[in-house]
This record gives C-alpha cells, sequence and structure tokens, in this order.
C-alpha cells in the first residue's frame, strides 16, 4: 500500500490532544504512522484543516423503512440525479439517497464511519444488501430490542442471564453492532393501536415497563461488557412537555458505572435529544427545555447524546417508534407507511416539510443547537440531525456554521416569521457561544469513536488506528463569512479511507474498502434461550429458524469485534 | 439411500413458504420428493429435476424458426452486442430471480442506458403507484399470524394463486394472541365470482365487476357513520355492507390482502388508493394493516434493489444517464407500445404469455435475447434462450416475501452439469459490456 504525507496542515485531533498545531500525518499500509520513507506521496495542506474522519453515531441509511421512504417517494429524487462517472454509479434522492449516493455524500463531507440506528431483526439481511451497496464508508447497524417478546419475558422474570445470551445471540444472528432501543413498549402496544407515552406505562398483555426495559437492557449492556452502550429514543418523542419523560429516562442510568475493554465511559447514550426536549402543554405554549435536559446531561458523566438538529428542509421522518408516526401523519395529513414486525418492533414513515414558517419548526431548529451550546462536554454530545428524520445528513456543514457563529444564528432567528414567539420560546438568542475547530472534532470523530467502542480505532489521528484522514480547505483563524464554514465542510479537498485516498479535489476517485462492523459477544452457552428462540419460531414466527440468520456472504467486508467477558 | 434439506424456501409465489422438506437421492441430483409445499410448489421442484424435459445449452434461433444449440460463450457475446448497439434496451423481468441477479443485472443497464422494468407492470405496479399517493400501513405476516382477528381478501383467490398462505398466516394459524385459530377470525371476502376462497368467508360481498372503488368508498363513508343512498351498492344489498362495517370495527387487528382483481380491473391505483384509506380510516377505531398478494416470488425483491440502488419500484428508465420513473410512459408495455426501445432482454419472467399481442409482436420484431430455464412463450420468439439454474432449487440467493421480509432461497440439487445460473450469466455479459464499451 501507498505511503502519503500530508504536509503543514493545521490539524484538530482531541485524541491525540492537537487543538490547532500546523504538523504532518503520515500514513503507511492504511494505518496512521509517526513517519513515511522518502517514497510517500506529499499532499500540501498549508492553510488547510486536518481532522480524522468523522464518524456517524446515528443516521437511517440502510434497510426496510429506508428504502420504502426511497419507494413511496419519488418526488424525493426530483432534481437531484447525478449521472454515473468513472469511479461512480448514477446517484439521487434528497432526504432518502440511493445506497451510492450516501456514500459518496457522506464521504465528500470526510465522514468516514457510520452507523444504521435502527435494524428491525427479521428483515436485518435487507440491512446487510443495503450496507454492501453503500461504498467507501464503513458501517455497523444497531438491532432494536425495545420491544422485542424474549426481551419482555425474561426481564420480566428477572432472568438476566437469560437476557445477555439472548442479546448475544441476536447480535450474532443480525450481524448487528449494538442494542438499541426505540420507544420501549410503546412500539410493541402499536400492536393494538396503543402506546407507551410515560415510562411506567405498563406494556399491554407483558406486565413489563419501559422504565424496566431499559434498565434490564442497561444492566445487560454492562455486565456484557459491549463496545456501545445501550442506545436509547425513549417514549413520548416529539410532543409539548416531554422533557419530563426524558429526565425520567435520563435517571435510570444515574449512577451506574461503565464496564467494558473498549474505553467507554458511558453506559448510556440518548438520540436526537431535540426531540424530545420539549415544554410546554400544547403547540399553542410550546417551549424550548434544551438548558433543564442538559443541565442534566452536564452533571452526569455516564451519558452521552446526539441533537437530532432540524435543518428546516422537506424530509422524510422514519422510526421504529410505529405510534409516533401515526400521530404525525394525524397532524401534517401526509402519506404514512406503517410496519409492524412480529415479536420485535413496529415501524413507521411519514414526509415532513420542517417549514421556517411555521412556529413550532423554528423553535425545534433552536432547540437542536442549544443542546450543543449548552453542552460542558463536547466528547459526550454529537452532532445528528436522526437523518433523515430532522434533516438530511448532507446538512451537516450547515449545522455547523449554525453552531460556529453567531451572527448566522442571529440572522436565522430574526428571518423567522414567527421570530418573537419563536425568540420567547427558547434561548438560543442570547447564546453567543460559538463551537470551535476543535470541539466540532470532539462532536463529529472523537466523541462519537469513543461512546461507539471504537476509540482505538476510528475518529483520531493516534499512530496505529486507522488512517481516516480528511482535509478541509478553511482555516480557523481567517473566516470572514459564516458561509465559508458551510462550504468548505460540504467538500473535502482530500479524503482518505484506512489509508486509501477516496477523494480527491472533491471527487470521488475510489470507493475504497467498506467493512461492516458486528459484534460477537461470547457468552456461556444457554440451552433455555436455545430452547426458547426454537419454540418461538416454531410457535410465533413466519420463518423458520434456520432461515433467520444473516448468513457471512451477506456481510459486506466484516470487521467482528469480539467481546469476552 | 436419500438425503434430506429442511428449511428449504419455496421458488413459487410471493408467500414464499421457507418450511419445504426436500428429499434428494444420495448425490444430490435428483429430487425424490418434496413435503410441506403446495401442489404448484412441488411440481416446480419435481419438474425441475427432471432433466430430460430441459434444454441445458443456450439455442439460436434460425431464420426458419427453428433453434440451433449455441455455447454460452455465443450467448454472452449476442446479449452484450445486442446491448451495448442498442439505444434503449428494454430489461424486462427481474422477478423470478435472486435480488443478487438482480443487482448485476441493473449495472449493465446502467451501462447500457437500459430500461429496467419487473413484473409489477402487469401485477401491482398500480398498487406502487397508490402507495406512492397515499402510503401503506402495513405488517409483517407473523402479526397477521399472532394478532389478527378480522381479515378481508378483496380481489384475490389465496386458495388457487396462494395456496398455503392461509394456513401459514391468515385464517386458520394459531398464534401468540389468536389461540382459537380460524374460529378467532372472522373472514371477508370481495369476489364477483364465488370461489374456493370464497366459500372460507363469513361474508362474501359479490362485488358487481368493476365497481371495486364504489364499495371501497362506501365502506370508508358507512365506518364515519354516513348514510349510503340506495339498496344495492355495487351489487351488495346495503345491509350486507352494514353488516361487514360491523365485523371490521369490531375487530382488534385487522388485515386487507389484496390481488390483482382489484389492480388490474377498472380503477386501477384509485382501487389501491381507496383501499389503502379504508385501511387508514380503520385504524381510528382499531388496528388494521394492508398487504399486497405479490405474485411472483421475488417481484417483491426486485423493486427493493432498484429502490436502494435508483429510488423506484419498478419501470425505471436509464437511458438518459441518469434514473427517470414515470408508469406510463417508461413501463414495458408503453415503451413496446410505442415502438421505443430497439432490442429487448427477459429474465425471470414470460411477457410472451402475459403481454398484451401488440407488445408480443413487438418484442419478436426486435434483437432480443430470453434468459430461463423453461422453455416459455417468450423464449419460442427470441432471438437467443439461455437456459439457467433454477433459483431457489439449483441456486441459493435473496428473495423477498410479499410482506418485504428477506428470506435466503437455498440449493437443493446440482444443476445440470456446465449449466450457468443467472448471476454467473449476468456478470459475464457485463464483463463483455464494460469491454465492448471501452473500445
Amino acid at each position: 500500500m501507498s505511503e502519503y504525507i500530508i504536509k503543514n496542515g493545521t490539524v484538530y485531533d482531541p485524541k491525540t490532544e492537537v487543538k490547532g498545531e500546523v504538523k504532518d500525518i503520515c500514513i503507511k499500509d492504511g494505518k496512521i504512522v509517526d513517519k513515511v520513507s522518502s517514497k510517500a506521496k506529499s499532499i500540501d495542506a498549508k492553510g488547510k484543516t486536518v481532522m480524522a474522519g468523522a464518524v456517524e453515531i446515528h443516521a437511517h441509511v440502510a434497510g426496510p423503512k429506508v428504502n420504502e421512504g426511497r419507494n413511496y417517494r419519488p418526488e424525493d429524487k426530483l432534481f437531484t440525479y447525478q449521472p454515473g462517472g468513472k469511479n461512480t454509479r448514477m446517484a439521487g434522492g434528497f432526504s432518502i439517497p440511493t445506497t451510492f449516493k450516501t456514500g459518496y455524500e457522506y464521504a465528500k463531507m470526510g465522514y468516514t464511519t457510520v452507523m444504521e440506528a435502527a435494524m428491525p431483526p427479521l428483515y436485518a439481511r435487507h440491512v446487510h444488501e443495503e450496507i454492501k451497496d453503500t461504498p467507501i464508508i464503513d458501517e455497523g447497524a444497531f438491532p432494536v430490542f425495545g420491544n422485542n417478546w424474549f426481551v419482555f419475558e425474561y426481564l420480566k422474570n428477572n432472568e438476566m442471564d437469560n437476557v445477555m445470551a439472548y442479546i448475544s445471540w441476536l447480535l450474532k444472528t443480525t450481524k448487528g453492532y449494538a442494542i438499541k432501543i426505540v420507544n420501549p413498549g410503546g412500539s410493541e402496544a402499536w400492536g393494538w393501536g396503543e402506546n407507551c407515552t410515560t415510562i411506567h406505562d405498563p406494556v399491554p398483555y407483558f406486565d413489563i415497563t419501559p422504565a424496566e426495559i431499559m434498565k434490564g437492557l442497561l444492566t445487560a449492556n454492562e455486565k456484557m461488557g459491549l463496545p456501545h452502550s445501550i442506545h436509547v429514543h425513549t417514549n413520548n418523542l416529539g410532543n409539548p412537555g416531554n422533557y419530563k419523560d426524558t429526565l425520567d429516562t435520563f435517571k435510570l442510568a444515574q449512577g451506574v458505572k461503565p464496564n467494558n475493554k473498549f474505553g467507554r465511559e458511558q453506559v448510556f447514550h440518548h438520540t436526537h435529544v431535540q426531540f424530545h426536549s420539549y415544554g410546554g402543554d400544547s403547540w399553542a405554549n410550546f417551549e424550548s427545555k434544551a438548558k433543564e435536559v442538559m443541565d442534566y446531561v452536564n452533571s452526569n458523566k455516564n451519558m452521552t447524546i446526539d441533537l437530532g438538529c432540524v435543518t428546516l428542509d422537506e424530509t422524510t421522518t422514519m422510526t421504529a417508534d410505529g405510534p409516533f408516526e401515526h400521530h404525525l401523519t394525524t397532524l401534517n395529513h401526509l402519506k404514512w407507511a406503517n410496519v409492524d414486525v412480529e415479536l420485535e418492533t413496529s415501524s413507521g414513515i411519514v414526509p415532513y416539510i420542517y417549514d421556517p414558517k411555521i412556529k413550532v419548526c423554528a423553535i425545534q431548529w433552536a432547540i437542536g443547537l442549544e443542546l450543543a451550546l449548552y453542552s460542558k462536554d463536547p466528547m459526550r454530545t454529537f452532532i445528528t440531525t436522526d437523518h433523515p428524520n430532522a434533516g438530511p445528513f448532507t446538512r451537516y456543514p450547515r449545522i455547523f456554521k449554525w453552531l460556529m457563529s453567531d451572527k448566522s444564528r442571529q440572522e436565522m432567528l430574526k428571518g423567522f416569521k414567527n421570530s418573537d414567539k419563536v425568540m420567547a420560546a427558547t434561548t438560543l438568542g442570547s447564546l453567543d457561544r460559538e463551537i470551535n475547530f476543535y470541539e466540532l472534532a470532539q462532536m463529529t470523530r472523537a466523541g462519537p469513536a469513543k461512546a461507539l467502542g471504537l476509540t482505538d480505532m476510528c475518529g483520531g489521528l493516534a499512530p496505529g488506528m486507522d488512517a481516516d484522514v480528511v482535509i478541509y480547505d478553511i482555516n480557523e483563524g481567517k473566516i470572514k463569512d459564516p458561509e465559508e464554514i458551510e462550504k468548505a465542510f460540504s467538500a473535502a479537498t482530500h479524503v482518505f479511507k484506512a489509508g486509501t485516498l477516496v477523494v480527491d479535489n472533491g471527487e470521488i476517485i475510489s470507493n475504497g474498502n467498506k467493512r461492516t462492523f458486528w459484534v460477537d459477544a461470547k457468552v456461556p452457552t444457554n440451552t433455555q434461550v436455545e430452547r426458547d428462540v426454537q419454540m418461538k419460531f416454531l410457535k410465533y414466527y413466519s420463518v423458520n429458524l434456520n432461515n433467520y440468520e444473516v448468513s457471512d456472504h451477506y456481510v459486506a467486508n466484516p470487521y467482528v469485534i469480539e467481546v469476552e467477558n | 439411500m436419500s438425503k434430506t434439506i429442511t428449511d428449504v424456501v419455496c421458488p413459487f409465489c410471493g408467500t414464499l413458504c421457507d418450511d419445504l422438506i426436500v428429499t434428494t437421492d444420495d448425490e444430490g441430483k435428483k429430487i425424490l420428493g418434496v413435503d410441506n409445499a403446495c401442489a404448484i410448489g412441488a411440481e416446480k421442484f419435481i419438474h425441475s429435476s427432471d432433466h430430460s424435459h430441459r434444454v441445458t445449452r443456450p439455442r439460436k434461433m434460425q431464420e426458419d424458426g427453428s433453434f440451433k444449440e449455441i455455447t454460452y460463450e455465443e450467448a454472452i457475446e449476442h446479449t452484450a452486442k445486442i446491448l451495448v448497439n442498442a439505444k434503449k434496451p428494454l430489461m424486462y423481468g427481474w422477478s423470478s430471480t435472486s435480488c443478487e441477479a438482480d443487482s448485476v443485472g441493473h449495472e449493465i443497464a446502467e451501462l447500457c442506458g437500459g430500461i429496467v422494468d419487473n413484473t409489477a407492470a402487469v401485477c401491482h405496479g398500480t398498487t406502487l403507484i397508490a402507495v406512492q399517493n397515499v402510503g401503506i400501513p402495513s405488517c409483517t405476516l407473523g402479526e397477521v399470524k399472532n394478532r389478527a382477528d378480522r381479515i378481508i381478501f378483496w380481489g384475490c383467490n389465496p386458495a388457487h394463486a396462494h395456496p398455503r398462505h392461509m394456513s401459514r398466516y391468515s385464517i386458520f394459524p394459531r398464534g401468540y394472541f389468536t389461540g382459537k385459530g380460524a374460529k378467532q377470525r372472522k373472514i371477508i371476502v370481495v369476489d364477483p365470482r364465488p370461489t374456493d376462497t370464497t366459500n372460507l368467508a363469513d361474508i362474501h360481498l359479490q362485488v358487481e365487476q368493476g365497481y371495486d372503488y364504489e364499495l371501497l368508498q362506501a365502506l370508508r363513508a358507512a365506518i364515519r357513520g354516513e348514510p349510503l343512498a340506495g339498496d344495492v351498492i355495487a351489487g351488495v344489498p346495503k345491509e350486507t355492507v352494514y353488516e361487514a362495517v360491523d365485523v371490521l370495527k369490531s375487530g382488534r387487528f385487522g388485515v386487507i390482502f389484496f390481488g390483482m382483481g382489484v389492480t388490474q380491473s377498472l380503477g386501477k391505483d384509485h382501487n389501491i388508493d381507496a383501499a389503502i384509506c379504508l385501511t387508514k380510516d380503520l385504524n381510528d377505531y382499531t388496528k388494521f394493516s394492508i398487504v399486497a398478494m405479490r405474485g411472483h416470488y421475488n417481484v417483491t425483491g426486485s423493486g427493493q434493489v432498484l429502490g436502494w440502488q435508483y429510488g423506484f419500484p419498478y419501470s425505471v428508465d436509464l437511458s438518459r444517464g441518469f434514473a427517470r420513473y414515470n408508469p406510463g410512459e417508461t413501463g414495458s408495455i408503453e415503451v413496446l407500445k410505442r415502438q421505443e426501445a430497439d432490442a429487448i432482454f427477459v429474465l425471470g419472467s414470460d411477457p410472451g404469455a402475459h403481454f398484451p399481442m401488440r407488445c408480443v409482436k413487438e418484442i419478436s420484431r426486435l434483437p432480443s435475447v430470453a434468459i430461463d430455464p423453461h422453455i416459455t412463450p417468450t423464449t419460442e420468439i427470441c432471438d437467443v434462450h439461455v437456459p439457467v439454474a433454477f433459483v431457489g432449487v439449483e441456486v441459493g440467493g435473496n428473495c423477498y416475501r410479499m410482506d418485504n421480509v428477506p428470506i435466503e432461497a437455498r440449493k437443493v440439487v446440482e444443476p445440470p452439469e456446465g449449466m450457468m445460473t443467472d448471476q454467473q450469466f449476468l456478470s459475464a455479459v457485463l464483463e463483455r459490456v464494460k469491454e465492448l464499451k471501452a473500445n
């Protein structure tokens, strides 16, 4: 493999605590190294910014609901199509781009690792088929556990060993990466058209509550020592006044210490917190509770969050929170797709237009940014849009601009049709903090990598790590116009994926050698769980057990993380 | 001695049963028996195993209409050349093959500027359009088994077209919340004719042919408590409509299954719009889902692969260098009727048997190739017929059930010696197309 030296770039790397120093980055055999030989190809990065490849902790980019979104929204392709090129396939779509476009667009922004946020186990093979067709980026997928009948029954009976054995089995069977929990209990209740709107609502027929589900899975996760913590989307998403449920959820993790060998320090990750930080009791008095939520996050170091920033676009919402999507379609009357998945989850899709002229949308926009600006620890606060729910991932550079420039935020706030109401319901106008490049690297690289248990592999530039390196044509000290930020982070000049130059002068020149991460968590043989699995498949599933597992050839270039505990 | 292979997936209809047990001879060459399958599925396995009826090498049509055997290399060359030389080749089918093969086919189409279309064009394409209009509240078939107490079959006859659907998922199974099986379920069948499915119905709504839309909208109105005008609605007595509404609203979990009796009869996608809206309306009272009774075992998979690669489920026109989708313009039937395609490539379907005569004539006029394990009406009018191994019998691969659940089909026996699979043939064509394009 070839050697590269990136010379004289201004490097921001929280992993090695390099805060904007001019230095060289060396790449050899796919890894970051201390030095290279004189044969190394040299890239001049003088006056430019150098960071590790960014790490996406939560996006819906592959699988059944993403694809239903694509297929049922031909309008999403309008004016977006790019013809294929020497190294690229034709690619289109805006909020739900094709798999090829997903790979290209992430890479062009300097993202090299992406986690698919919700994989229904029964559809795992579909998720992996799409991952296989998504070029360049490394990916992993989180199977959903929060409405799983095995989990319900084992937790109800207080059988922790069985929960762990089942988790281990399901991760292996679906080639999954982490424990995802979406509207625990509520998505099962949706099987009867019902919901669990607080964490203490009992799940119909299963005699368990969302709080017990989350606490049980959290305990199992730490006992097993998995690379990532539980990854939660709690109950009552999207409703005025839900911040109380959010704080109730956070408290489930209070005082719990992490147990793992991957350098992860949190026991609990809550995703798209923007959707969970609402005050008021109706859309009329809807307001931000970002400060209350972040006060809690700031003082509890064993948890991490991602933002779920609203980008004010027309997009496609999709979630395993089936009752929420039904609620949404009754609000906006746009086309509703729903899939309830036997024994496992529900899911739904509704297009949504975050219209800046609508007060609630503008408040949502403000809340996403407030969460980041109130954060005292950028290593625990990650930038996402919950793609495509609050906006497409291709808008990340715009969010960076808003976070880095008070001026750009003030312009937005003043431009809203309901400017006064938006400012009254939020505190964004008074927050003059501007995120700097080092903090950005924490929020998009080192932080998410650490939370995922990948801190020694990606998201940093320490020797021995994968050579995922990005060069942006921007100089932090010389920004005159906030638009320069959006422009520069939209199009990296160079991107290396594991030492392969994949983007050169903003063009895709290679499809790299993408990998699929999955976690093989070893647990003692558990014949009880083996029997239970067989019985459930015989009686309640619609596929045979032997046809459930995702066989190895569907997993693109697998990278297995083994966990012994 | 014999060998037994369990958990075999049936490559016939969209029910995609995955519990077949196939017995083969000791060498894994001949299928001796098939358990659990319906008569159609079992026959597919047994028939494929009888090599004496099969064409095992490509054949080229001669001037006198007879066929002469050619090599696979010659067939690859022929296929690559007609595709490369065409400005707008129509590449149709993709429904009786694996997703892996579909994917290779799409790459060829992209390079050659083809139109990629699957059998939804003449079946559930209207459903896909309706979903694009109004969405679709749906569920997996296991949800039906575990929860459903209200089942509607509309314009479909699973007793014949999806023979194990009723026993595996919809009428008879005892699931988690449905311990009493069929006794716990009320069945409504909407069909202009009495059929073997209507025989199982609690209520048979014998709709007047072509009046499905009216009946659907009447049900929607009645559900909301609106008065219905007239004593007979769409051929159904008003009282029966009200009776059906009571049954639907009093259930805890209902499902509408619908087939081509309603997707391809008068009203087409508008019928499905109404059926989906009926489902949506019922969710204001109880829980309801709707599932299309997809025909070919992997037509759903073709739509899925097209979806993630291009964003559209069928009738995808790649001829301009980017993907366009405009059913009515870019669909196979329309393109053939307008004589717009200048070559035709068929794989995993039989348009010769199913398309309007005008389109079939057009196929016979064009430079063509048909890739199919069988001799079919299509292979008989194409310039070259390329036999391939049976997917799901002689080669595995991923398939999607009618509820979009992916199931990996298994290989149970060896194909006839020297026979290529779809994927192998397409990969060879792709390589050749790349070479020809490079020159």
